[in-house]
């Protein structure tokens, strides 16, 4: 096999990944970025409303109102000590980022247009703020543009069409790379590191319904879990108030943030009934599950009741043409409306994984072990969707997804500096390291099968949208952990019909379904476990946020146990924000 | 639905190929990649990339009954049976609709497509008016497809040589950017005979473009720079 040597390897080039290679690489490091598309097509692109932090552009701002609006807004399942540090570092990361020649939209003083957007206030829960800064509604797309740049500037080496297949480590656990297959050539390649960084984002394509892309497959989370990490908090999906009707395609909260509103099919502008105060711009679990209810209750718009209609003409044509015009094409191509004359179609639609691998505020991967439930993993780190740091706990803000990308993006590459200053070398990869990969690609070759990819993909993403949506109960998410059992046992035995070495495309789609596979086992077992709701993770059967006994992290084991660890109330140096009833 | 793509796989065939497929499909509003995907679906040896599926990743252009395109967000009902996919052409092509976009990422990369500014950064943000930030519209959008590009003859004859579309409205998106200080360098590394001047106007870039950008307009601006420096 093909071996490569570098001191870093970073998997997945979206805007964590490019912005932990950016810092390394200019550092002087040599550099890996192995992804399974070109940079500018990770999903970070899809961003459209913009990045939280607050500038105070728009209206006075303090990065503690922030961290206060987060931790409420994670229902008080975030740590305390990543978020301080996230809020603190935002207008840090964000003007580095105009440094470098982000795009952002600009205020008549010249300076960084910042709007508002859900569960933003001031003063710890007084009015709305306007501290979310965009790009039109593209920011994502600048920004993951922008990165793409600095690391041609910083000649960062890219693996572009790597796909990663499992991680190498030793006897120890120490992390030493990374087998990747190279889809252009068939061939797998040995990328031998003394750190490993996972920054491989999210896992959307678990539902049926999904904003996501078709590349976001949980690889890093497949990765972990094979190689004996729990996956923490994965019963937390948010599922975004407005998905395009039909073709799930994400309608930015920054149209609500701009004046837009949702109606029902009485013509009744329901958020009021469910969030006096906040309104549309409630936080996203809030105005998901109030979609839902209306359209449970027979208050939905269209001939089949099945939707709400978010109403945006009324902020005028030059308004939407200058800060939403993203939104309109979309609207244009996928609901056949021009949001300039008539309200869009929509529906809550699976958008983000606030769970994934779980790691402390500086990157590195930690598992319970011998010293306590969080011990770190040598040489190994996450960052980004893929990573459960964790900042948003059990609820998302928008805009602070790409906030997180950068701060731990930077925060990684920090301790990354550190530790390879502390580890000058990294011991042999033994002789068995690769097996685990190898095994993986030699299983695909099987000629044999009765089943087909395609069909089982369909059916994992029928059972998760069917058994584990927006709201949950025992029965049925206990049928459904039954049905992904067999789902998973027809996985066993599918083949592929497709044995090219030659960008296999068929053999990608099957490694990333057994990804998905362990992201979805993870996911419906942990929130069978969760008896309460909190945030996104709604129970019929158990109403209440429970903090008695709930107020934990949750960590799924590959084998289907579950353990749990406490959550970080105490900041780094503010006071806590203790836990309390969380209204809008 | 009757359809005819290209297909090559350089490890089984000997030459590429048109294959026909049919889909019986029910009238609606699909994209071409739904349909794709369900062609796929009936024969995995189909290679094609494609990721966002909402035209912004820019993964999934092809030549779509003689046009540029991207797949995703072009409707089934706007295209005439059969409908014929080849790989964008003017690139080697790797397999199926699959092509090596190097060449094409060669040419961006050769613009120095990043920020140029000397001055030490300021404590907060560099200030931009809104009409300056303006003069970005129409260029910062680009998601690098290169439909434009391999729809250029100029670009088909001198890939090695001529940035191409794509390159140039990148080139211009930096030049018009008024927090870079490179303009000299960047156009006196575009003052060749084929670097820029390969461009004849014939603006096949501005119909490929899915997004809507014109890059013809941005190769004028960046041609009228260059006679106003000499004079």
């Amino acid at each position: 096999m093909e071996r490569r040597k570098f001191d870093v390897a970073i998997i997945g080039a979206g805007g964590a990944g490019m912005r932990a290679a950016l810092q390394l690489s200019s550092a002087g490091y040599k550099v890996a970025v192995l992804s399974k598309v070109f940079p500018t097509r990770s999903h970070t692109v899809a961003a459209q409303g913009g990045i939280t932090a607050a500038l105070g552009n728009v209206t006075e701002d303090n990065w503690l109102w922030h961290m206060y609006d987060t931790v409420k807004g994670s229902d008080y399942l975030g740590d305390q000590d990543a978020i301080e540090y996230m809020c603190r570092m935002g207008p840090q990361v964000v003007y580095e980022m105009e440094h470098f020649g982000l795009p952002f939209s600009r205020l008549e003083n010249g300076k960084i247009y910042q709007r508002p957007f859900g569960g933003q206030s001031r003063n710890f829960g007084g009015d709305q703020a306007a501290r979310t800064c965009a790009a039109a509604d593209r920011t994502g797309h600048a920004m993951l543009h922008t990165l793409y740049q600095r690391n041609i500037q910083a000649k960062t080496h890219f693996f572009v069409e790597f796909l990663a297949i499992d991680l190498v480590r030793d006897a120890e656990g120490r992390a030493l790379g990374v087998v990747a297959l190279d889809m252009e050539r068939g061939e797998p390649l040995l990328v031998e590191a003394r750190a490993t960084l996972l920054a491989t984002g999210g896992a959307g394509r678990i539902f049926q319904a999904s904003t996501n892309a078709f590349i976001n497959t949980g690889d890093g989370l497949g990765m972990a879990s094979r190689a004996g990490i729990p996956l923490e908090d994965m019963e937390f999906w948010q599922f975004h108030p407005t998905g395009v009707m039909g073709a799930g395609v994400l309608i930015s909260e920054g149209v609500r943030g701009e004046g837009g509103y949702l109606v029902n099919g009485a013509g009744e502008r329901f958020m009021e009934r469910y969030a006096p105060h906040a309104r549309d711009l409630a936080g996203r679990d809030v105005v998901a599950r109030a979609i839902a209810i209306e359209i449970h209750e027979g208050r939905g718009c269209g001939s089949r009741k099945d939707h709400v209609l978010l109403k945006l003409d009324h902020i005028g044509k030059d308004e939407i043409l200058d800060k939403l015009p993203g939104i309109r094409e979309i609207a244009l191509k996928f609901a056949h409306v021009d949001p300039l004359e008539a309200p869009i179609p929509v529906v809550p639609t699976a958008h983000y994984m606030m769970g994934g691998i779980p790691t402390h505020y500086r990157g590195q991967v930690v598992v319970p072990a011998r010293t306590g439930p969080e011990e770190a993993v040598p040489g190994l780190y996450a960052i980004g969707e893929c990573a459960c740091v964790s900042v948003h706990g059990a609820n998302r803000l928008g805009g602070n997804s790409l906030l997180d990308l950068l701060v731990f993006g930077q925060a990684a590459a920090e301790h990354i500096v550190e530790f390879l200053k502390e580890n000058p070398t990294s011991p042999p990869i033994p002789r068995e390291g690769p097996d685990l990969a190898l095994a993986r690609l030699a299983r695909w070759e099987r000629r044999e099968g009765t089943e087909r990819v395609a069909d089982v993909y369909r059916d994992m993403q029928g059972i998760m949208q069917s058994h584990c949506g927006v709201f949950r109960r025992a029965e049925v998410l206990e049928e459904g952990i039954a049905k992904l059992e067999e789902a998973r046992q027809r996985l066993d035995r599918a083949a592929i019909g497709d044995h090219s070495k030659v960008f296999n495309t068929a053999r990608v789609e099957a490694l990333e379904l057994e990804n998905l596979m362990e992201v979805a086992f993870a996911t419906i077992r942990s929130a069978a476990a969760r008896t309460e709701s909190r945030g996104a993770h709604a129970r019929d059967d158990y109403p209440e946020r429970d903090d008695r006994n709930w107020l934990k992290h949750t960590l799924a084991h590959r084998d289907g146990t579950i353990d749990y660890k406490p959550v970080r109330l105490k900041p780094l140096t503010v006071s806590s924000f203790p836990p309390k009833t969380r209204t809008y | 639905m009757r359809f005819s793509i290209y297909r090559f796989d350089p490890d089984a065939d000997a030459s590429p190929h048109m294959k026909d497929y049919e889909l019986a499909l029910e009238a609606g509003d699909m994209m071409l990649l739904d349909a794709l995907i369900l062609i796929k679906a009936q024969d995995d040896s189909l290679s094609l990339r494609k990721s966002c599926r909402e035209g912004v990743c820019g993964s999934d252009a092809m030549n779509i009954n003689g046009k540029n395109g991207l797949a995703c967000i072009t409707p089934l009902s706007s295209l005439k049976e059969p409908i014929e996919l080849r790989p964008l052409p003017g690139l080697p092509v790797i397999r199926d609709l699959v092509v090596d976009m190097e060449p094409f990422f060669k040419q961006y990369r050769s613009i120095k497509p990043y920020l140029i500014n000397n001055d030490p950064p300021p404590e907060t943000e560099r200030l931009q008016s809104p009409q300056e930030r303006a003069e970005l519209d129409g260029l910062y959008e680009c998601i690098l497809c290169a439909c434009c590009t391999t729809s250029c003859p100029s670009f088909w004859w001198n890939p090695e040589k001529f940035v191409g579309p794509a390159g140039l409205l990148q080139a211009w998106r930096f030049i018009a950017d008024t927090r870079d200080q490179a303009t000299s360098e960047r156009l006196d590394d575009l003052e060749d005979p084929y670097r820029l001047f390969r461009c004849h106007g014939i603006m096949n870039c501005v119909d490929a473009c899915p997004k809507g950008l014109n890059p013809t307009e941005a190769i004028g601006k960046i041609k009228g720079m260059m006679v106003r420096r000499t004079v």
